[in-house]
């Protein structure tokens, strides 16, 4: 006779009182396959942890971003944010649906031109461009957006020797109504810094200004700011055709659109309250249709928005390490995922599914990762089924900002794979081993000899 | 090790402690360890019976088993023996 899946026993005591910390049980189906692949099999295949990435989904919800854009303005391009996942194979889902460069420093800059990116269609951001990187961007006819006044001069002093004019956009900074406001990223608007750089740009003949670009601020839970980004953008770009008679090329929104991911202290799921495509678009083309441009001369819209594209095509894999009882009664489970590579666990609290199936049980748990380290907790307090030891699961929405901010930290990062559209496995990232990080370091001769 | 008189789990995992007020709500693997607990089996043969039965291991059992006993002892649903008591 065939033995019954083991469900270890909890007992739970009943309260009537008001719901607790650790929220209502979310999970009643296991994820079992992704894709039609199953997990247990890409976990035996290519290990635990393990990063799944779903080809579909990322062109599936770029679709839906780009339609909630185009069916309301006419001139719409989408660049892709590298630094949100700047893994080749990603990069060329998105260039593939059409999708330009956005690069906020010379590492991505020239993973972009690798990648076979035109230069004309790479934007640079970021407020550390080198003079080399600047060079290379002039020469490659790239999109530079100026950062600050010291960048100013050092693209126009470019400028003056080379026959290229480069093309450039200033970074604006503004008041949107949010707190915290950032002011970091370019020239303000309100106390005048930007019209100071346009005027500096405008005189010193020596650059192309097509572009009026902000960063507003990031997982923007309204979508009212950037009507008023936009609208101040609209307002700057208007100035300088009445002042200068000179039309902007593009207006460029920036990112910071949320994904579905609940932010830590959210009491409703994030795929329930953030905002969606349809209401960014909304208030973005909105505002710039209603501003002053004529309409038959609206700009480019340009949108490089990252995380909301990525962040649902990305799924982490992992299996239970053990299950432990806190000092005060409280179940805690170890799993082999930490926040060395899930970064993302600071901010939200990660849906996480079991992979196998369950019963209706469950239990407030709280998840650690496996370093050594205090602050390694994944989820501080879920509600979740049973698992045993081995057991596997899912963890949800993580495609945005884990595999590039992720830390080689006491153990070795693990493998990417791709799921393209017929359900084949494409290894994308191999895992590190140790002779790949040994081979970088460096013994002095005096060091190389000791006795214990 | 025994579980208080008064104490009675029913079909569906519903538990009532008449002295407290408390109840509590356990899964049918918990189910059975209470009952053959009642029954004042052993923790040998409550093992066998889960090894027999369930797609498990002695050292998951034996851990899991020691940690829902802890449990109902957080929960004062055990006697104290009197060993315990002094």
């Amino acid at each position: 006779m065939e033995k019954l899946r083991y469900e270890r026993p909890v007992i739970k005591k009943l309260e009537t009182n008001m719901p607790n910390k650790f929220g209502l049980r979310t999970e009643y189906q296991p994820k079992t396959h992704i894709d039609g692949v199953a997990v247990k099999d890409l976990i035996k295949e290519h290990g635990s942890p393990l990063f799944v990435i779903s080809e579909q989904t990322i062109r599936k919800t770029y679709r839906e971003a780009k339609k909630a854009f185009t069916t309301r303005y006419p001139k719409v391009q989408f660049a892709w944010s590298y630094k949100t996942n700047y893994l080749n194979a990603v990069c060329h889902v998105f260039h593939q649906e059409g999708s330009w460069a956005e690069v906020v420093s010379g590492f991505e800059y020239e993973k972009a031109l690798r990648n076979g990116v035109e230069g004309s269609k790479i934007i640079f951001n970021g407020p550390d461009k080198t003079i080399e990187d600047l060079k290379k961007a002039v020469e490659h006819d790239s999109l530079i957006h100026i950062d600050h006044l010291d960048e100013l001069y050092s693209v126009i002093e470019l400028a003056g020797n080379t026959d290229k004019k480069p093309k450039v956009a200033i970074r604006v900074n503004m008041d949107t109504g949010i707190y915290p406001m950032w002011d970091r990223f370019g020239f303000n608007y309100e106390n005048g810094q930007a019209w100071d750089a346009l005027n500096k740009i405008m005189r010193s003949e020596k650059l192309e200004l097509i572009g009026l670009h902000c960063h507003i601020g990031t997982f923007m839970l309204t979508a009212q700011a950037y009507a008023t980004a936009a609208y101040k953008l609209a307002d700057l770009a208007i100035g300088i055709k009445k002042k200068y008679k000179h039309d902007i090329k593009y207006i460029d929104m920036g990112g910071g659109f949320a994904s579905r991911n609940t932010l830590k202290g959210s009491y409703l799921p994030g795929s329930d309250t953030n905002p969606t495509f349809d209401d960014f678009a909304e208030a973005i083309t909105s505002a710039l249709i209603n501003s002053n441009f004529e309409p038959d001369n609206l700009p480019l819209l340009i949108l490089e928005t990252g995380r909301a594209l990525i962040d649902d095509a990305g799924y982490l894999l992992g299996s239970v390490i053990s299950n432990k009882r806190s000092a005060q009664g409280k179940r805690t489970t170890i799993i082999d995922v930490g926040v060395n590579i899930l970064f993302t666990s600071f901010w939200y609290e990660h849906k996480i599914t079991p992979a196998q199936p369950f019963t209706h049980y469950a239990e407030d748990t709280t998840l650690y990762g496996p370093l050594c380290m205090n602050i390694d907790v994944v989820r501080e307090s879920v509600s979740l089924p049973l698992m045993n030891k081995g057991d596997h699961f899912v963890i949800h929405s993580v495609g945005a900002y884990n595999m590039t901010q992720w830390m080689q930290f006491i153990t070795l990062r693990p493998k990417v794979v791709m799921i393209d559209k017929d359900s084949n496995v494409h290894v994308i990232r191999e895992n590190e081993t140790i002779e790949r990080i040994t081979q970088m370091e460096k013994v002095p001769g005096h060091l190389k000899e000791f006795e214990l | 090790m025994k579980i208080k008189k008064n104490v009675a789990v029913s079909e569906s995992g519903y538990i009532f402690n008449p002295s407290t007020g408390e109840s509590f709500s356990v899964n049918p693997s918990g189910i059975e360890i209470f009952n053959m607990v009642k029954e004042q089996k052993s923790y040998e043969e409550i093992s066998a019976h889960f090894l027999k039965k369930y797609n498990t291991d002695k050292d998951t059992f034996e851990k899991d088993y020691n940690d829902f006993i802890g449990m109902l002892n957080h929960y004062l649903l055990l006697e104290k023996d009197h060993a315990e008591e002094n």
